[in-house]
């Protein structure tokens, strides 16, 4: 069999268009990968037949010169994606046997350009995690190691592990993510790889298993830049089903290549320089800078001062949103119950056992900030501060074009670690919930690595709606990193 | 405001979440700490400032209120965990 570890979607498209190769012969070596990679558990569930059907359809399409932007690539989506007559779990218990009877627009939209689905990716449990280690369905494996201990198994981060580490170990040629407080961006920095989160409404949350509702939105986790593009290109669409999807017109994302950093304003927030920011991490910001000052961008000191309350802010909104979205899972319409005589205890028995600890401490923190007496002090506080840090970025993008940080603190860490105090795992996010409290778009692109070859990611946070100069500067990055 | 055993009890109630009894001094630890954490919030100046609700600054889209079938109720009911003459079963709840 041939051997296509080194494909991007992008060189794919080209191989399939010039007859090197066919969709099914590329689908059968993925699934060969996938059965051979079962230790990193990114799937929760296979659906190998479906996708060699989707491959014969798409090589007579490609044969009729009929296809269509993603025709015959294989992907994997994210669980948390509904899937019409697929199992769709959301790494819970509580929906261990769920099979939806309806499509998401964003996978609709993916089917509907010619992607093809490889299996359902593992994920932290309803989203809730940065390490992939709240799933059902368990851990998920980084197939990245430190270069002085190849024993040890690293987290892929959280929550689109699955998806992050089937990419990375080359199990589909990208994968779909979806991003509530950095669940795209971060898994992708530690797995060496491009995640894309999109602004607020661009695309459709239809089918997405909410989280909050205020903050989920989908977006694409690839190889490379182009890749993310491509595939946001056939994610994004506006949808009258999602009450939030923005009719903002959407541009050809493809056009970040025009992109030019000359005479831009890369904006560098000093209050991101944060205690026990991992100082090769740091050095690789600095770098970046170097690189983009060598492209003639002009770098201006910015400032964005609520960055501090960004993250407990977000661990009271988020929660309050998931408490009340999650109040669905009574076991009565739909997933697991726990058979009780009387229905109170029905519902408090199918819940507790339903949900898994992390679900349950946040459901718990919801239902406590929105309950009588203290949603003034926790939910209402919240909600002004996220106020004043979303005023933080409009006030910087007066002075700026682009905003340019690390997406996480610290590199990908071993399976086990962080385990003991929840506040520990929630620093994960801290330079990457701001931008989702704001509803910005963001890109984190690999830009280097440290003393034991891990990949250290960097974010571009742009202004509403203005992917195309995130993807612009993410390609920059690809071009002067220098690997 | 530190959360005791019966905040844990009554908050339990309303989430509809039974926890077990073994699990239930390691919550109250967590869930102080997590708290104690978010209450760093307090110290940031809000007056006048109007809370954010969300981000979307666009008109909340609306659908045209017509009558449409996409699922039959067989499919509706297909992942219910127990139904029977079309429609989903509860325990007895009226005496």
């Amino acid at each position: 069999m041939t051997d296509f570890s080194s494909l991007t979607i992008t060189s794919a498209i080209n191989g399939l268009k010039n007859k090197e190769f066919t969709s099914q012969e590329l689908v059968q070596f993925f699934i060969e990968k996938i059965k051979q990679n079962k230790h990193l558990n990114c799937f929760i569930t296979h659906t190998f037949e479906q996708a060699i059907d989707m491959a014969k359809i798409a090589d007579k399409r490609i044969s009729a010169k009929n296809h269509r932007m993603l025709e015959g690539i294989p992907i994997g989506m994210k669980d948390l994606f509904c899937t019409n007559g697929i199992k769709t779990t959301a790494g819970s218990k509580i929906l261990e046997n769920f099979i939806p009877f309806y499509e998401s627009t964003v996978s609709k939209n993916l089917w509907d350009s010619g992607a093809i689905m490889l299996g359902k990716t593992n994920m932290d449990e309803f989203a809730m995690g940065s390490a992939n280690t709240t799933s059902f369905f368990g851990n998920v494996i980084n197939p990245l190691k430190s270069f002085s201990n190849q024993k040890k198994d690293l987290v892929p981060g959280g929550s689109s592990g699955g998806s992050a580490s089937a990419v990375s170990s080359g199990l589909c040629l990208g994968a779909t993510g979806s991003d509530t407080g950095g669940s795209i961006r971060q898994p992708a920095s530690f797995c060496g790889l491009v995640g894309l989160k999109p602004t607020y409404g661009r695309c459709s949350r239809f089918g997405m298993i909410a989280f909050a509702s205020s903050l989920d939105q989908a977006g694409p986790i690839a190889q490379t830049v182009e890749d993310a593009a491509l595939m946001l290109q056939c994610m994004t669409s506006f949808d009258e089903k999602d009450s939030t999807s923005s009719r903002n017109e959407i541009p050809n994302y493809l056009d970040y290549k025009n992109y030019r950093l000359k005479g831009k304003k890369i904006g560098i927030p000093k209050e991101y320089l944060i205690e026990g920011l991992n100082n090769e991490i740091k050095e690789v910001w600095d770098n970046c800078i170097n690189w983009f000052k060598s492209e003639g961008a002009e770098i201006v000191d910015i400032s964005l001062p609520h960055t501090e309350s960004a993250l407990p802010t977000y661990y009271i909104i988020a929660p309050a949103e998931a408490s009340a979205n999650l109040a669905r899972y009574d076991g009565i319409r739909y997933g697991f119950r726990q058979k009780e005589k009387d229905l109170k205890d029905l519902y408090q028995k199918t819940r507790g056992l339903g949900f898994g600890k992390e679900v349950k401490r946040r459901l718990m923190i919801g239902t406590y900030v929105l309950s009588a007496g203290y949603y003034d002090a926790y939910y209402l506080k919240a909600l002004k501060v996220r106020k004043l840090i979303s005023k933080d970025f409009e006030e910087a993008f007066k002075i700026c074009d682009l905003i340019l940080t690390p997406t996480t603190p610290n590199v990908a860490f071993p399976i086990g670690e962080k385990q003991t105090d929840p506040i520990e795992m929630y620093l994960n996010d801290v330079l990457t919930v701001p931008a989702s409290l704001a509803g910005l778009p963001a890109i984190s692109v690999s830009s280097g690595f440290n003393k034991e070859k891990l990949p250290i990611g960097l974010q571009v946070i742009g202004k509403p709606f203005d992917e195309i100069s995130i993807l612009g500067a993410g390609n920059a990055i690809e071009k002067l990193r220098g690997f | 405001m530190s959360i005791d055993n019966s905040t844990v009890k009554k908050v339990a109630l309303l989430a509809r979440i039974e926890i077990q009894k073994n699990d239930e001094a390691a919550l109250i630890d967590e869930l102080n700490n997590i708290i104690g954490w978010v209450d760093e919030l307090k110290k940031v100046n809000t007056e006048d400032i109007e809370p954010m609700l969300s981000v979307f600054n666009e008109t909340m889209n609306m659908r045209k209120d017509n009558p449409q079938s996409n699922y039959t109720n067989e499919l509706i009911l297909k992942n219910s965990p127990e139904n029977n003459a079309g429609f989903f079963v509860v325990p007895k709840v009226v005496e």
